[in-house]
C-alpha cells in the first residue's frame, strides 16, 4: 500500500497548527534579556543633500542608549550593501554600482532612506528621541518616475551614473529581427506599462542583532528567505565578520514574495549596533515603513513589436524596455529585468528571432527588486497582450493564433533565440485541457446574457512559461551572478529511526515542513510524524541558497533526494551485513531492505539502530552513524508552464470590473502535494489579479509616496476574486532533476495579470478599446469607455 | 503615540466636565479614527475621555415616531438592531456596510458624525433623513451639523449624545466603494417623506451635501429615470489618484439612480 503521507498525497500542512493557533515564533516574538529597540529615522525628502545632523538632544532623551548616523558607520569602516548580479552594457562595459550605505551619508535619495538610528529601552522612547534629531536637508530636484528619468536634464542621483543609467543591456539577434520585420505580412505594435507594486508580506520586516563578547560571535535574527545569503553578503561585504563568527537565523517568516530575499541595511545596522552598545538591538518595521522601504516590484515601460506572416505565425519580436532600479541597487535588482525577463520573451512560442534591449535607470524611489514572478510576469504580460492584439488585428481566434505558434512537444528540447533551452513541455495539452473547463464554445451566450443585464463580459487567455530554479551555477556566473545557485540538504537518521532533515532552502509560507517530509516518508516508508524539517539557521543547516524563484522543491528537494540516495547506499551495506547477505542481493522497496528471493528483510529503523549502536556492524568497511549531506547544482532551469483563462464582467456605468471566473491549467511536472500546489496557485492568482485590477504604487512628482497605506494601496481581498478552477497535468515532467518537479510558487502571478487584462480588453472591444494599462481601476475603465463614446458616435 | 492621561467617566455630566476642564482633552468613542491618528503621532491630546462607561449614550429607542440612537451605539448594533431594521432598514444596511466586522464592533454613530470624515457613510443618512443631532447642551439640525472637511457645528467640549432620525416612507443608500480603503468614494442616501424627497451625497465633496435639483425632480416623479439627466458640478468635488472630480460627479448620478431604484 502506498504511504498515506507519500508523494502525491494531499497531506495537510503540518506547520499550520502552530501558525493558526498563534504559536509561531517570528523575529518580533523573540525576547532577550536586556534587549533594546531601534527606531530608524528616515528621510522625508526624495532627494536632498545632508548638510548636517544634530543628535545631541536625542542622545540625552529619556531611555536613549545610543544614536548613530551614517558617519558613525563610516568611521567603523562599514561597507556598502552589495549587488549580487553584475550586468554588462551593450558595449561590454560594466553597469554602474553606486554605493548603498545602510545609513545615508552625504545625500538621501528616496523618501524612507535611513538617516539615523535611535536605540532606546522602548520603541516609544526611541521615537520620541528621533523627533529631537535635527537634520539640515538641502533639497534637490527629484526624479520620481521612469518618465521623469527619461527627460533631458533630469537631476542626477549618483555622481558616477550619468543620465541616471545603471546599464543599457541587450539580448538576441538584432539583424535577424530586422530582416524578419522586412518580410512581415503584419506588424503589431504595443506600448505597455508594467505597474509598480509594493510586496506587502503579512509579517513586516524585522531584525535583531546580538553580540557575545565572550566568544566574539554575532547573531542576526531576521525575516529572510535565505539566511546564508545574508550571512555571506553582510559578513563579507558590509561588516567584515567572518562566517564562523556570524550566525544568521530566519525563524518563522510570515511571507516574503521575494521582498525578503535581499540584504537590507537594517540587518547590518542592528548587527553592528549590538556590538557597539553591548546589548541586543531589535528593530521591527511598522506597516508604513514597509510601504516606504521594502524593495518594490515590476515598474517597466516597454515598446514592443511583433512581426507575423499572413497566417499569423510569429516571425520576430522586438522589445525595448526601460526598468526602474529605484534609488540604489537592491541585491538582485539588476538581474530581474535582464536574465529573468528578456530570456523569457519567447514564451511558449516558436518565434525564430527576438531582440530585446533593456535600459535600467535610477530614480528617487525605493529600490526595486524581485517580487513574486520577478521578470517573468513582465515578460508574460508583454507577450500575451501582444499576441492578443495581433489576433484581433488579423481576425484570428485568440486560441488559434496561440496554437499555431506553440513550440510543439516534439520539438523538445527547444533552444529559444533568447538563450534558454526548454527541456520539456506540452503547451497544446494545457490549452486543450482548459477549453472545455471554461466552456469557450458557450462564451457568446454568456456574453449575451451579461449584456441583457447591462454588463460587458470578456474572456481572456494567457499562456506562460517560466524559468525556475535558476542554474547552473557556472553559467549563471558567466552571466554575472555573484553567488552559487545550488542547494544543500542533510538527512540525519536518529538511532530509533526518526529523521531530522536540514535544508538550505527556507519556508515562509510554502509548506516545506510538509512537502519535504513527504519525500522522506515516501522514500523510507516511515510515518511523516517521524520526520522533522529544520531550516533557516546557519548554525544548524549546511550552506544553502534559500527560497526564491520557485526553486525549493526543484533544487532543494533534489538535494534532499541526493542525500537520501547516500543514506540508502550506506543502509544497503548495513542491511547486507545484518542479514549476512551480499550487498548486490539487497532489494530496496518502500523502506524495506530485503534479500532477493528470500523472506528476510530489515526496515530502516533497524538499520539506523545498528548504525548508532554498531555491535553488529561492518566497522572495518563503514563509519558508524547514518547521517548524509548533499549539494545539488541543477543542470538547467525548470520550465513550469500553463494556460490561464479569465472571464470578467464590467459595469460600463461605473467602470467596475469583476473577475467572475478564473481557470488555471498548469504543468508543474510531478506534483508532490496537490493541496499545497493548489494553494500556491490560488495565492499567485490573487496577486496577479491584484496587479491587474487594484495594486499600483504611485509617487508624486516630488517623490512622496502617495500609496503609503492600505487607504490608497489597493490590496486584493477575498471578495475580489471568484472560486478558482485549478488543474494540472503530469505528462511532461522535468527531465533533468531526480523528482521530475518544476516549481509552482510563482505560476499564478505570472499567468493571471495577462489573462485578466486580455479579458478586460475583450470586454471593452465593442468600444474600440484595444489596450488599457494596469491596473484596470474603475476610473480608468470608465474613462476609456467615456473617451471612446464620441468616436463611436461619429462613426 | 505620545503619552496622555486616560479616564472613563460613568455619567454624561462627568464626561462633559472632563472635556471642558482641559482644552486638549479629546473624547474617545470607538477610536476607529482617533487611535490610528495617535499611533501615527498626528495628534497629541493631553487626556482621553473614554465614553464607553456612560449608559446615557447607548442604545436605540423610539421617541414620538422617530428613532433616537445613542451616540455610543456601535455600527454593528445599528445594523443588527431589531428596531432600526424594522423602522429604517436603509439605515441598518448603511451601518452594515461600514468598514469590516472589527470596525463595526468598535466604531460608533457619534464618533463617526463628530469626526465628519468626508468619506464616512453616516453623514449622508443624517442629512437625507433630516435627523437632529442632540448634544449635551442643544439640538442641531442635520443640515446644519456638517460644516466642512472634518468640521462640524460642535463647540469645543460639546459632546454628541444621540441622533434623532425621523422615519421615512422609503429610503435607500447606494455606495460606490473606494477601491483601496472601501470607504465611500461616493455614497448617496435618498429618503422620501410623503411628498418630500431628500437626497444627500457623501464621499464626493469635502463634506456631505444635498442635491436640490434631484430632490425636486424626485418629488414629482420618484423613479430613477427622473434624475438620469441631472448631474452635479465637478468643481469643488474631491479628487485623488483613485477618482478625479469629474468621475465622482458622474458617480453621484449613477449612485443616486441606484438608491432610488433600491427604494423599490
Amino acid at each position: 500500500m502506498a504511504n498515506p503521507s507519500g508523494i502525491g498525497a494531499s497531506v495537510r500542512r503540518r506547520e499550520d497548527k502552530r501558525f493558526l493557533t498563534g504559536r509561531g515564533t517570528y523575529t518580533e516574538d523573540i525576547r532577550r534579556p536586556n534587549e533594546t529597540r531601534a527606531y530608524i529615522l528616515r528621510s522625508p525628502h526624495a532627494h536632498a543633500r545632508i548638510a548636517g545632523i544634530d543628535t545631541a538632544d536625542a542622545q540625552a532623551a529619556p531611555g536613549v542608549v545610543a544614536v548613530f548616523t551614517g558617519a558613525d558607520m563610516a568611521a567603523d569602516g562599514v561597507g556598502s550593501l552589495p549587488c549580487g548580479w553584475l550586468i554588462h552594457n551593450k558595449d561590454g562595459s560594466p553597469m554602474k554600482e553606486p554605493p548603498h550605505h545602510p545609513i545615508a551619508r552625504d545625500k538621501v535619495r528616496y523618501v524612507g532612506d535611513p538617516v539615523a538610528v535611535v536605540i532606546a529601552e522602548t520603541t516609544a522612547q526611541a521615537k520620541d528621541a528621533a523627533e529631537l534629531i535635527v537634520v539640515d536637508y538641502e533639497e534637490l530636484p527629484a526624479v520620481a518616475s521612469l518618465r521623469a528619468a527619461l527627460d533631458e536634464g533630469a537631476a542626477g542621483l549618483h555622481d558616477d551614473a550619468p543620465g541616471n543609467v545603471c546599464y543599457d543591456w541587450h539580448l538576441g539577434d538584432a539583424a535577424a529581427v530586422d530582416a524578419a520585420f522586412a518580410q512581415a505580412a503584419h506588424v503589431t505594435t504595443l506600448e505597455l506599462v508594467n505597474n509598480r507594486l509594493i510586496p506587502n508580506a503579512m509579517e513586516p520586516r524585522a531584525a535583531m542583532g546580538e553580540y557575545d563578547p565572550a566568544t566574539g560571535e554575532h547573531t542576526l535574527t531576521t525575516t529572510s528567505q535565505n539566511p546564508h545569503v545574508i550571512r555571506l553578503l553582510m559578513g563579507a561585504f558590509v561588516l567584515g565578520i567572518p562566517e564562523h563568527k556570524l550566525r544568521v537565523v530566519a525563524p518563522d517568516v510570515g511571507g516574503g514574495f521575494g521582498s525578503k530575499i535581499f540584504h537590507y541595511g537594517e540587518e547590518a545596522i542592528v548587527t553592528w549596533a549590538a556590538k557597539k552598545i553591548g546589548r541586543p538591538v531589535k528593530w521591527t518595521a511598522e506597516r508604513s515603513e514597509s510601504f516606504l522601504s521594502d524593495a518594490h516590484g515590476r515598474d517597466h515601460l516597454s515598446k514592443t513589436e511583433l512581426a507575423l506572416d499572413k497566417d499569423g505565425r510569429f516571425l520576430a519580436l522586438r522589445v525595448s524596455t526601460v526598468a526602474n532600479m529605484g534609488a540604489y541597487l537592491s541585491t538582485f535588482s539588476t538581474s530581474i529585468p535582464t536574465y529573468l525577463y528578456a530570456t523569457l520573451l519567447a514564451g511558449q512560442y516558436r518565434t525564430p528571432a527576438i531582440y530585446a534591449e533593456v535600459k535600467a535607470l535610477f530614480t528617487n524611489t525605493a529600490p526595486v527588486d524581485a517580487y513574486r514572478g520577478a521578470g517573468r510576469p513582465e515578460a508574460c504580460y508583454l507577450i500575451e497582450r501582444l499576441v492578443d492584439t495581433a489576433a484581433r488585428e488579423m481576425g484570428i481566434d485568440r486560441t488559434e493564433i496561440r496554437r499555431r505558434n506553440f513550440v510543439p512537444k516534439e520539438a523538445m528540447p527547444y533552444a529559444t533565440p533568447v538563450a534558454l533551452e526548454y527541456d520539456t513541455g506540452d503547451f497544446a495539452r494545457n490549452l486543450d485541457m482548459a477549453l472545455p473547463l471554461v466552456d469557450y464554445a458557450g462564451f457568446a451566450a454568456r456574453k449575451a446574457e451579461a449584456a441583457a443585464r447591462g454588463k460587458l463580459r470578456g474572456i481572456g487567455f494567457a499562456t506562460y512559461i517560466e524559468a525556475c530554479g535558476i542554474a547552473p551555477s557556472n553559467i549563471a556566473g558567466a552571466l554575472g551572478a555573484r553567488a552559487g545557485l545550488y542547494e544543500s540538504a542533510e538527512v540525519r537518521f536518529h538511532p530509533t529511526g526518526s529523521v531530522t532533515v536540514f535544508t538550505g532552502s527556507h519556508s515562509h509560507g510554502q509548506g516545506h515542513e510538509t512537502t519535504f517530509a513527504q519525500l522522506v516518508a515516501d522514500r523510507f516508508g516511515i510515518p511523516i510524524d517521524n520526520v522533522e524539517i529544520v531550516h533557516g539557521d546557519t548554525a544548524k543547516v549546511p550552506f544553502g541558497m534559500g527560497t526564491y524563484g520557485s526553486r525549493s522543491l526543484a533544487v532543494g528537494g533534489s538535494a534532499l533526494v541526493k542525500a537520501m540516495d547516500k543514506v540508502e547506499r550506506k543502509a544497503k551495506k548495513i542491511a547486507a551485513h545484518l542479514m549476512e547477505a551480499a550487498e548486490a542481493d539487497i532489494e530496496v522497496k518502500d523502506g524495506r531492505f530485503a534479500v532477493a528471493g528470500t523472506d528476510k528483510a530489515v526496515g530502516i529503523a533497524d538499520i539506523a539502530m545498528a548504525a548508532y549502536i554498531p555491535h553488529k556492524f561492518p566497522l572495518d568497511e563503514l563509519e558508524p552513524g547514518l547521517d548524509e549531506q548533499a549539494f545539488y547544482d541543477p543542470k538547467n532551469f525548470t520550465y513550469p508552464n500553463g494556460c490561464h483563462v479569465c472571464e470578467v464582467e464590467i459595469d460600463p456605468e461605473t467602470g467596475v470590473t469583476r473577475v467572475v471566473a478564473f481557470t488555471a491549467v498548469d504543468d508543474f511536472g510531478r506534483v508532490i502535494n496537490p493541496l499545497i500546489v493548489e494553494g500556491q496557485v490560488h495565492g499567485g492568482i490573487v496577486q496577479g489579479i491584484g496587479q491587474a485590477l487594484l495594486e499600483n504604487c504611485v509617487y508624486d512628482e516630488s517623490g512622496q509616496l502617495l500609496t503609503g497605506s492600505y487607504m490608497d494601496y489597493g490590496m486584493p481581498r477575498a471578495d475580489d476574486v471568484p472560486s478558482f478552477t485549478v488543474r494540472y497535468h503530469e505528462e511532461a515532467p522535468c527531465t533533468h532533476n531526480p523528482l521530475g518537479v518544476k516549481g509552482c510558487g510563482e505560476a499564478g502571478t505570472i499567468g493571471a495579470s495577462a489573462a485578466v487584462m486580455n479579458a478586460v480588453v475583450d470586454a471593452l472591444a465593442e468600444y474600440g478599446i484595444t489596450h488599457l494599462d494596469m491596473p484596470a481601476t474603475p476610473e480608468r475603465v470608465w474613462r476609456a469607455i467615456n473617451e471612446s463614446r464620441p468616436a463611436m458616435a461619429a462613426e | 503615540m505620545y503619552a496622555f492621561e486616560y479616564q472613563r467617566p460613568a455619567t454624561l455630566a462627568d464626561a462633559v466636565a472632563a472635556l471642558t476642564r482641559s482644552e486638549d482633552a479629546r473624547p474617545l468613542s470607538g477610536g476607529m479614527t482617533l487611535l490610528p491618528t495617535l499611533k501615527q503621532r498626528l495628534a497629541q491630546p493631553s487626556e482621553l475621555v473614554d465614553l464607553s462607561g456612560v449608559p446615557d449614550l447607548q442604545g436605540v429607542r423610539e421617541e414620538d415616531g422617530a428613532l433616537l440612537i445613542g451616540a455610543f451605539t456601535r455600527h454593528a448594533d445599528v445594523a443588527a438592531g431589531e428596531t432600526v431594521r424594522r423602522r429604517i432598514p436603509a439605515l441598518a444596511r448603511l451601518a452594515e456596510s461600514i468598514g469590516d466586522r472589527q470596525v463595526r464592533n468598535r466604531g460608533t454613530l457619534g464618533g463617526s458624525i463628530a469626526n465628519a470624515d468626508p468619506a464616512a457613510d453616516y453623514p449622508a443618512a443624517v442629512v437625507a433623513l433630516n435627523a437632529t443631532v442632540r448634544t449635551d447642551r442643544r439640538e442641531i439640525a442635520g443640515d446644519d451639523f456638517f460644516t466642512g472637511l472634518f468640521e462640524t457645528a460642535l463647540e469645543p467640549g460639546e459632546l454628541v449624545v444621540g441622533v434623532r432620525f425621523p422615519v421615512p416612507d422609503a429610503a435607500a443608500y447606494a455606495k460606490f466603494r473606494h477601491p483601496a480603503s472601501r470607504y465611500a468614494l461616493v455614497g448617496v442616501f435618498v429618503a422620501r417623506f410623503g411628498a418630500e424627497v431628500r437626497l444627500a451625497v457623501t464621499g464626493a465633496g469635502p463634506s456631505v451635501f444635498r442635491v436640490p435639483e434631484m430632490e425636486t425632480a424626485l418629488a414629482s416623479d420618484f423613479r430613477p429615470e427622473a434624475i438620469a439627466g441631472i448631474t452635479v458640478d465637478a468643481d469643488g468635488l474631491n479628487g485623488d489618484i483613485h477618482a478625479a472630480p469629474d468621475y465622482r460627479a458622474h458617480l453621484v448620478t449613477v449612485m443616486a439612480r441606484r438608491a432610488v431604484a433600491a427604494c423599490g
